[in-house]
């Protein structure tokens, strides 16, 4: 006697939480069963194990013909199909998380084109984090599915993000720092930059987005949010005055080391690196005309920038007090004329450098 | 009554893309009613294409609004080849042809395709503006109210009910038609669909006539089924109950009902003369059935037609006709109709008189039918089977007999058997408080029979010789077919109707029909419970004041039904009777099976349970009769075995009733599958069950007899076990009174059968293995053995679950509004190799006992819950398949008021049907005052217009937020009862009934049987849905997936299925807002009063 069909079919869709949880997971049908029978269920419930790989089954079943639907999330509350209370839709889409991802599989691949060629690399990544497979494809799947809606969307990323996949706020602006870093194509990946976390990286995105993009200057643009705003970046070039002319870096030095003296607990250190900081911030700056320059950015910060400064044992308080001085002393110097483009610059990189410094 | 529909294409939304260079679609709209057609624009490129098109409008007669379906169908354009389907929206208007039902159909529909399925949404709006026509020899019933639901709806009251109606209608079906070689699967499936719509509307509009010629308003538990005969074509085929229903116009008071009546005759679109005698018939007194029995006759009548229905009234048995008051129907009307009638009273005679032709070798008419009441089995059987020619005579003088005696019982009188119902079957399964005065038991009835080609001349087949076809065709007015069909049921409605005559009943209550069909053996099957009713709900008020008045005061509360309407003394079978164990005056059986759902006054000890007999038969392949004929020759010991399941499980339960039975008998290639599924409960009234005795056939070996004990054992414990489960605890009863409590030894169950075959003798079958103790099973074989293995093996439901196949479980009240409804499908293969009855046995009991066990995991989150209406359906699509379809609804209850006690329930019913009973007396003053007088609004189009209005306003208020973007799609609830619990139907919008295929031809990439089926079903609710809501409705009542039909060719990478659900759209306002609408209602009611409480909705 063999099974040959096997279905439920509820006019409210059913739901288990945890079935659901196993396969965004990526676990297959028997997989998913022994880690039921591992949970106990059997016991609490007095089932066979038949009965629970039917369900898991037909739940798999279920989440599959779901999937489609999931993929555009307001598709789902317009839906005829299957009938799921708007509660459960939301928790479907976030809180259970087909939009989730992990944080191991995330940092893998943020900043990395999202074509075919990365989703070759991601059995690499799946035996690398211990993610399944299947588990790894949806979540890149996701990544390019709402990379490709919003790319050339007028309006707020994380508004767009919001609007069209119905996520929280939160997940839409993790979402909108992975389509902003996949876009731009930073560099997260080196060795030196493994001690970054996503939080890290999503929060200098958010940052970026806010300041450094098209969007930021006029809200009319097509890809306003996406793109960097290059006439920004060419602007750049202009503050490297602030380390080609000699006069100019050492009235900037002294303002800043008259300002934090006795301050600093390092402040010999910082005395002494000044110049070759000073110069490496500018010269990030002003190399950010070329993409490829751009892609490193991350990489740019933390070896001219993060990595001296924290062989220099130099605290965060330190290095807050050090960013504050530095960028207000420019405000002083009276032969430098792009106040407002080093304050758009130099806020947000602050903002970023703060949130890099760490072990 | 002609009709303009009107028809307005909105938009679309998540259409598929039909170009894949641009990735868009370029969508038009065909809307098609009857042989016009329309179309919208073109709407390019877009996915989501706003048409926005004009009002389309159909001149159209009723007839054809009440047959056809209007038909949209969304296509992309295609400049260069031929336009391409997207798919199609079947939408039935007969909703908008009543009346008090929707006024407007407006909503997103799936776009249905029968090989892709859903395909985005369209968004329609349809209304229908009728106009009054009085023309009397119209073919249409525009205004019949149908209703699945097998009780009064819930928002209604039965004036009358009138009784059975019927009607079949057939056609050739086009899956077989030679054009189907050579158009595409889609046109095969798309004509299918569209000729059953047809067929079904037909056949409503055909039993609407009836139900006015029977001056009638609306159909009740109408169950409309299709038997897919394959070659011989497609059987439509309906039944219900007839009724006049009055709204309740408030749902909190009554009072506003002075003001409704006379707003409800008009409409009822046949009354040109709103005739307040049709209900009462002037004396100023509203005592009893007095007042309804005059009148109606007269208009009656006169209107009777070709039906072969009766349009008339209870008959009686003999001995209540003997009171003082004779008939009081005049005598000329009747006359007008008696040839008619006199004219089928020949037909049955001389077709039941018919000689054998004598040449004929063999007679392919196989009949065999066994039918049981109780502990009984009546079985009337074998017009001839196999051997056939010779024994015919006896057989036929005996159905002759039977007839005559019926006709006799019929008061003798020509004028009164014109005016009797000829069957007198009610397909509800609940009452009105008082109607059913004692329950006999079940009756049921089987025929075999051999399909035939349509319009083949050769049907003769049939009949087996030449004189039958000409009789037949003297008898048929216009086609041969339905008459041969109709014929087939008839013969076996008669069967039912002298079953229930047997036990002393003049009503069969509860009825439905049931087919199964392989190749060309089809078994018609009828069941019911034999009944006594209260004739006051009846329009004929035939039985006698003082009999009425002697049952008025001895129905004690809560077992009346339970007492016995036959004779005592003359018993038409054997069975034990003791005094009622409630009222202690009149004689009850020690068990009572029945079809209905348990009235609501019954007292009940405990809980119920799901009760299931589980068989299964092997049989040899075999060709046309003789294959019949061994299916005949098995059914009686089916029958016989599920019975013995049936009483062996209730006594295992402790229990001593069975409510809901419903035994389906399948048929495949190879072997015969039977189930029975019923509702066992406690009931109060009757003697507590006898334990079950096991004895062994070689007392002697002792081992066996240890072996013996110990399964007697086991089975005390389990008895004991359930008793505790089920919370069965009769109070003790003094023996004084009663006599012992334990039956005494006796024979317990017989079955009678008159055996047409080989000798003429009738043997009587001992059902009750032997005459020893109060229920003995015997255990002489490995056979034996496992039947008592299988009693113990069923595993009652894991704790906080209950099960029953009734409406509601008996001990639990206190429903909570979380409800699931669902269906689940399994198909099991059987291993092919060397199958035996009892492997077979096996395989079938662990399908059921798995498929139950997995439903109660699904829904573990429900706890406690109910399964309600819990439905099985067997069938055999193949060889070694075995498919199972369940459709039930889980219930939450809450346990902490779980333990109120039943008494105050009982009490509570018991008030309800007191003043119930009041309202119902008051009711013909009522009318008879008011509807005179008052006419506030001109004929039917007015009231429609007026009635619109309020309702069409909260239609589009509810409706104007879906289409905007962000909101969700609107909860429509589902579920197989007629009542939605925590809350209240305010209104019926009309009957759900539809019919889908689904083809595939990559079946592996829809992932296999499973993935195609569950995105079927799953396709089909939402269907179902959608049209609900798009009459305005939030839920389906009395839902029910009547065929699903599954073929598979893994192959050819193939699968097909057909389903056909029906249900009752309804509006619900949950009892707590409910609360809030009724006290605001007296303002509100100051206008037309029929109004308050749905403009709530």
């Amino acid at each position: 006697m063999t099974s040959e069909l096997d279905i439920f079919v509820g006019n409210t869709t059913l739901i288990d939480e945890d079935v659901y949880r196993l396969w965004l997971d990526g676990y297959s049908v028997s997989d998913a069963v022994a880690l039921r029978v591992r949970s106990g269920i059997l016991e609490q419930t007095g089932a066979t194990a038949a009965v629970l790989q039917s369900d898991t089954m037909d739940h798999y079943r279920t989440f599959h013909m779901l999937e489609r639907l999931l993929h555009a999330p307001p598709k789902l509350l317009h839906q005829l199909i299957f009938q799921i209370p708007p509660s459960r839709q939301a928790l479907l889409i976030e809180r259970w998380g087909y939009y989730a991802f992990d944080e191991a599989f995330v940092r893998e691949v943020l900043g990395k084109k999202l074509s075919k060629g990365t989703k070759k690399d991601l059995d690499d990544i799946s035996t690398k984090t211990g993610i399944t497979l299947k588990s790894c494809r949806r979540q890149f799947d996701n990544f390019k599915r709402v990379f490709k809606v919003v790319e050339e969307m007028r309006g707020s990323l994380v508004d767009n993000i919001q609007q069209h996949f119905l996520l929280s706020d939160r997940l839409a602006r993790d979402y909108a720092a992975i389509v902003f870093f996949a876009n731009n194509r930073f560099e997260t990946g080196k060795k030196k930059l493994q001690y970054l976390s996503f939080g890290d990286f999503a929060f200098c995105a958010e940052l970026m987005i806010q300041n450094w993009t098209l969007g930021a200057v006029d809200s009319q643009v097509d890809d306003m949010d996406v793109d960097l705003d290059k006439e920004f970046l060419q602007d750049l070039k202009e503050l490297k005055m602030l380390v080609a002319d000699k006069d100019l870096l050492d009235l900037h030095k002294s303002l800043v080391c008259t300002a934090l003296r006795g301050k600093l607990g390092v402040f010999s250190e910082m005395e002494a690196n000044f110049k070759n900081l000073s110069r490496g911030l500018v010269n990030v700056a002003a190399k950010l005309t070329h993409n490829k320059d751009v892609r490193d950015l991350f990489v740019d910060l933390v070896e001219k920038f993060v990595e001296p400064c924290r062989s220099d044992h130099w605290p965060l308080n330190d290095v807050r007090l050090f960013l504050n001085q530095y960028s207000a002393s420019v405000h002083s110097l009276d032969g430098f004329r792009h106040q407002a483009l080093w304050d758009r610059y130099m806020g947000t990189l602050r903002g970023c450098l703060l949130r890099l410094y760490h072990d | 009554m002609p009709g303009k529909l009107k028809v307005k294409i909105v938009a679309g939304r998540h259409l598929p893309v039909m170009d894949r260079a641009s990735d868009l679609t370029d969508a038009f709209v065909e809307v098609k009613f009857g042989n016009t057609t329309f179309k919208t624009d073109v709407y390019l490129k877009s996915l989501n294409p706003q048409w926005n098109s004009e009002w389309f409008k159909f001149e159209v007669d009723d007839e054809d609004l009440q047959d056809e379906p209007l038909q949209i169908t969304v296509l992309d354009h295609d400049t260069y080849s031929a336009n391409d389907a997207i798919g199609k929206v079947y939408i039935d208007i007969d909703p908008l042809l009543y009346s008090e039902a929707a006024t407007v159909i407006s909503g997103w529909f799936p776009i249905y395709d029968t090989i892709h399925g859903i395909r985005g949404e369209i968004n329609v709006v349809v209304k229908v503006d009728l106009f009054n026509d009085l023309n009397r020899f119209r073919q249409s019933s525009c205004g019949v109210k149908f209703f699945c639901t097998t009780s009064i709806p819930k928002c209604y009251r039965a004036v009358i009910i009138h009784g059975f109606v019927e009607e079949l209608v057939v056609n050739e079906d086009p899956e077989y038609q030679w054009i189907d070689r050579i158009r595409t699967p889609r046109a095969s499936n798309e004509a299918r669909q569209r000729l059953i719509s047809l067929m079904s509307g037909e056949l409503q509009r055909k039993i609407g006539l009836k139900v006015l010629e029977m001056r009638g308003n609306a159909v009740v538990g109408y169950l409309q089924c299709f038997d897919l005969e394959g070659e011989s074509g497609l059987v439509v085929r309906a039944i219900g109950t007839a009724c006049t229903l009055d709204k309740l116009s408030s749902p909190a008071a009554f009072l506003p009902a002075c003001n409704s009546p006379s707003k409800e005759m008009k409409e009822i679109p046949f009354n040109e003369d709103p005739n307040p005698n049709t209900h009462s018939s002037g004396p100023s007194t509203p005592l009893k059935n007095q007042t309804y029995s005059f009148s109606p006759s007269k208009s009656y009548s006169r209107q009777s037609s070709s039906s072969d229905t009766d349009l008339s009234l209870t008959p009686k048995t003999a001995p209540y006709l003997q009171g003082p008051r004779i008939y009081l129907c005049p005598s000329s009307p009747s006359l007008s109709c008696g040839s008619l009638h006199l004219k089928k009273s020949c037909l049955l005679l001389s077709e039941s008189s018919l000689p054998p032709h004598p040449s004929s070798p063999v007679s392919p008419v196989l009949r065999k039918s066994v039918s049981f009441s109780e502990e009984l089995f009546l079985a009337a059987s074998g017009m001839g089977s196999g051997s056939a020619g010779k024994e015919g005579g006896p057989f036929k003088a005996l159905l002759r007999q039977q007839t005559q005696s019926a006709l006799e019982q019929r008061g003798g009188s020509p004028h009164r058997f014109c005016r009797r119902r000829e069957f007198p079957f009610f397909t509800l399964t609940a009452f009105p408080p008082g109607f059913l005065v004692h329950v006999g038991g079940v009756v049921s009835a089987r025929s075999v029979k051999l399909l035939d080609r349509i319009h083949n001349p050769a049907f003769v087949g049939i009949m087996g010789n030449t004189r039958s076809y000409k009789l037949l065709d003297w008898n048929s007015f216009n086609s041969d077919e339905p008459e041969t069909r109709d014929a087939w049921w008839a013969e076996i409605r008669q069967e039912i109707k002298s079953h229930a005559k047997a036990l002393g009943c003049h009503a069969v209550v509860g009825y439905s029909e049931s087919t199964s069909i392989c190749e060309e053996v089809c078994i018609l099957s009828a069941s019911g419970t034999a009944a006594v009713l209260n004739p006051r709900f009846l329009q004929d008020g035939t039985v006698e004041g003082c009999l009425e008045q002697r049952l008025e005061e001895n129905l004690p509360a809560g077992c009346g039904f339970c007492h016995i309407p036959y004779d005592e003394l003359n018993m038409p079978f054997p069975a034990h009777l003791t005094y009622c164990y409630n009222c202690r005056k009149q004689k009850v059986p020690d068990v009572l099976f029945t079809t209905i759902d348990l009235p609501i006054d019954a007292t009940v000890i405990g809980k119920g349970c799901l009760i299931q007999a589980r068989l299964c038969r092997l049989k040899k392949k075999a060709q046309a009769e003789a294959n019949a004929t061994a299916i005949s020759n098995l059914l009686p010991f089916m029958e016989y075995e599920v019975h013995t399941q049936l009483m062996n499980k209730l006594k295992l339960k402790g229990m001593n009733a069975l409510f809901g039975l419903r035994i389906q008998i399948t048929v495949g290639e190879n072997m015969l599958m039977g189930l029975a599924s019923a509702t066992g409960v406690y009931l109060a009234a009757l003697p507590t069950p006898g334990g079950i005795q096991i004895a062994g056939k070689t007392p002697n070996d002792g081992s066996y007899e240890q072996h013996i004990s110990h399964m007697q054992k086991k089975i005390n414990d389990t008895i004991a076990k359930n008793k505790e489960l089920y919370e069965i605890n009769p109070p003790e009863v003094s023996e004084e009174i009663i006599g012992s409590p334990i039956p005494e030894p006796r024979q317990r169950s017989r079955l009678l059968r008159s055996q047409s075959e080989s000798s003429d003798e009738v043997t009587e079958l001992d059902l009750s293995h032997g005459k020893k103790d109060a229920f003995v099973l015997e255990i002489d074989d490995t056979d034996a053995m496992e039947d008592v293995h299988s009693l113990l093996t069923d595993v009652p439901p894991p704790s906080g679950f209950y099960s029953c196949n009734t409406e509601i479980m008996p001990g639990i009240n206190n429903w909570t509004s979380e409800i699931q409804m669902f269906t689940s499908v399994r198909v099991i293969r059987l291993s092919s190799l060397n199958l035996t009855n009892q492997a077979l046995n096996k395989n079938f009991n662990d399908l059921c006992e798995n498929l139950l066990k997995s439903l109660y995991f699904k829904l573990r989150s429900m706890i406690p819950c109910c399964l309600c209406h819990v439905n099985f359906t067997v069938s055999l699509p193949e060889d070694e398949l075995i498919q199972v379809t369940v459709t039930a609804v889980a219930i939450t209850f809450d346990k902490n008021q779980a333990l109120q006690t039943t008494k105050t329930h009982v009490e509570k019913s018991l008030q309800r049907a007191s003043t119930d009973n009041e309202e119902l007396l008051q009711f013909p003053l009522e009318l008879c005052s008011d509807s005179l007088p008052s006419h506030p609004f001109p004929p039917a189009k007015a009231v429609t217009v007026e009635k619109a209005s309020p309702m069409g306003e909260g239609n589009f208020r509810n409706r104007s937020a879906p289409p905007c973007a962000n909101s969700t799609v609107g909860v429509v609830k589902m579920t197989p009862l007629s009542f939605i619990p925590g809350a209240k139907i305010t209104k019926y919008l009309g009957i759900i009934n539809m019919f889908f295929i689904r083809e595939t031809t990559s079946l592996r990439e829809e992932g296999g049987v499973s993935g195609f089926l569950h995105a079927f079903i799953a396709e089909v609710f939402a269907m179902v849905r959608a049209h609900v809501a798009a009459l305005g409705g939030n839920a389906v009542v009395s839902y029910i997936m009547k065929q699903c039909v599954f073929m598979e060719n893994p192959n050819k990478n193939q699968a097909q299925c057909l389903i056909n659900v029906s249900g009752d759209a309804v509006v619900f306002v949950r009892e707590s807002e409910l609360e809030v609408v009724s006290t605001q209602q007296p303002t509100a009611n100051c206008q037309p009063s029929c109004t308050g409480g749905e403009v709530t909705t």
